[in-house]
């Protein structure tokens, strides 16, 4: 299920916000990369091949974790920090079948 | 009338061990330079500082260079305010006068009479089929995970590609309790030998590095010299890494949930390239780095670069030519230089340019990596192109030169502009068109260097004309 695994630094306060529609926590000082793979597999899709994608340089220069907010925004999930209420979607509904239908 | 210490504006770019160092330097001087980092606290990537209310102690977080560490973040604690230090800040674009830079959403043009670029290192990396899926990280990325995060990038994790940071992170798991299957390094024992040498120079590294190997092996894990990755395993997570020894036919599986590699490092050169400073091909780092002197000066008058940014050296060497170009810069300005100390730092760093290339004897870049890259291996991360899409565009449309590539197959055009991608489409550019990679060009840096959120608000409203 998870990708990342806590070692430590596990005493900090918990953070709530959504990951794909359902209640999740974090923990106080997570990136957003870190608050969704410590509970799920991928952070988004790429929009060429539709394959899961999970970062690769956690350093902000790969450019391959943004993640979609239901606030907005965009956000690069490796050098972002997870807010209480956060609503991030690792699936946002941006293909074109929705698109038509939103425009319909 | 103005006078010289308010046009003396220095910015330095970067807040890792060059950055600190030469702004120490400058405010010992009496200058107030501006200090521009992306990250939220100083060390740069080696002595990234984890986010407030983390626990650990700094011996846990940097193990042997803890006190390093430990000196540069006091330092930049202490002379904070005698600078004007700009946290969370991306420069994305620059000319010869001002820098444009972005900082919690509000961008700012910020002039500057000299500069010093001191932009770090990512990891090299070169592709191999699988390593786009989720699971599979950079070293540094690794690094960054436990370090900064207190996570490791799985369960039971697989380290490999070549370099000092390999077996460094490999021990730092480990040590932190994670479990480690197997250390694959792209270097032969030939190697090894090659590099030693001249890593005796450094016994302190290298009584480190095998100290790291004699621990790791200890404890259990499996260290395989000379080998060649065949494919990550997993459509949507990492479920095994299948490996040969170089020129062996036998493909080894390791059980594995997360692989984290590198081949070394690469500097980053898109603000050199962008204000227009010349390049040199650097036959040891394998990339295109800016010309720079000796003393840190590159090609354009009151710029200067120093850090890994300016060609690879490490840590240690990023402190030493930090400082040094400050005391450039401060000489180019007619300001007190201390000649002796500038005259220690030359020679402490000749010594570290002797021992970089014991290391890179000792963990070489595996050349013939690329060769063995099926046609339907992703190249580019960003677009998902592939190594056939170049292999036919040097073949078929005879493209011979990066840009050239850029322009027709978009790699190196995606958000990432070219960092994760470069080495590999040198590599397969002049592989496929029988050459050597000096031959194929350097990708050119494009504004802004890093995506920009749409919304972004002028630090100065008055200055926007609608």
């Amino acid at each position: 299920m998870a990708l990342l695994t806590r070692l430590s630094e596990q005493h900090r306060a918990t953070v709530g916000f959504t990951l794909d529609g359902q209640p999740a926590q974090a923990l106080a000082g997570d990136t957003v990369l870190t608050a969704i793979l410590t509970q799920a597999e991928r952070l988004r899709r790429s929009e060429f091949s539709g394959a899961p994608r999970a970062g690769f340089c956690m350093m902000g220069a790969c450019q391959d974790c943004w993640v979609q907010l239901e606030q907005g925004p965009r956000v690069r999930a490796c050098s972002t920090f997870i807010a209480e209420g956060m609503v991030v979607s690792t699936q946002p509904e941006c293909n074109l079948d929705d698109v038509a239908r939103r425009q319909a | 009338m103005t006078s010289a210490a308010d046009v003396l504006q220095p910015v330095i770019i970067g807040a890792g061990p060059a950055g600190i160092r030469a702004a120490q330097i400058l405010v010992r001087a009496g200058l107030r330079p501006i200090v521009l980092d992306e990250a939220p606290r100083a060390g740069g990537q080696i002595y990234r500082q984890p986010p407030p209310g983390f626990m650990r102690s700094k011996s846990d977080l940097y193990g042997s260079e803890h006190r390093k560490a430990d000196a540069l973040h006091s330092t930049m604690d202490t002379l904070a305010a005698e600078m004007d230090y700009r946290p969370g800040t991306l420069v994305w674009n620059g000319d010869g006068q001002t820098l444009d830079t972005l900082r919690e959403g509000v961008a700012q043009t910020v002039p500057y009479s000299h500069l010093i670029l001191a932009t770090g290192a990512t990891d090299r990396v070169l592709p191999f089929e699988g390593w786009t899926t989720p699971g599979v990280y950079t070293l540094g990325g690794s690094q960054v995970a436990l370090k900064y995060q207190g996570c490791a990038i799985g369960s039971r994790v697989v380290f490999m590609g070549t370099g000092p940071l390999l077996y460094l992170v490999a021990y730092q798991y480990k040590k932190a309790g994670a479990d480690v299957v197997a250390v694959l390094d792209t270097a032969s024992y030939g190697d090894a030998l090659a590099g030693l040498p001249g890593m005796l120079r450094a016994p302190r590294l290298l009584a480190l590095g095998l100290y790291y190997m004699a621990w790791l092996r200890a404890h259990g894990v499996a260290l395989h010299k000379n080998i060649r990755p065949v494919a990550v395993d997993g459509g949507t997570r990492v479920t095994a890494l299948r490996y040969r020894v170089r020129d062996r036919e036998t493909v080894h599986t390791l059980d594995c949930n997360a692989v984290g590699y590198g081949l070394n490092l690469r500097s980053e050169t898109q603000l050199a390239s962008l204000l227009g400073c010349a390049f040199d091909f650097n036959a040891q780092d394998r990339a295109w780095l800016p010309r720079r002197d000796p003393s840190g000066r590159t090609s354009i008058p009151g710029v200067y670069v120093a850090g890994d940014g300016s060609g690879i050296a490490g840590a240690d060497a990023a402190e030493l030519s930090g400082e040094r170009a400050a005391w450039t810069l401060l000489g180019d300005a007619a300001r007190p230089v201390d000649a002796r100390r500038v005259a220690q730092l030359d020679t402490r760093l000749s010594t570290i340019r002797r021992v970089r290339a014991a290391l890179e004897r000792a963990f070489p870049f595996p050349a013939d990596w690329v060769g063995g890259l099926s046609e339907q291996t992703v190249l580019c991360r960003c677009e998902d192109i592939t190594v056939g899409t170049v292999r036919h565009a040097a073949r078929e449309l005879d493209v011979g030169e990066l840009n050239r590539l850029k322009a027709l197959t978009r790699v190196g055009m995606g958000r990432c502009q070219g960092r994760m991608c470069s080495a590999a489409a040198t590599e397969v550019l002049a592989q496929a068109r029988g050459t050597l990679p000096h031959s194929v060009g350097r990708l050119r840096a494009q504004p802004p260097i890093k995506p920009l959120p749409i919304a972004i608000v002028p630090a100065d409203t008055r200055e926007v004309s609608l």
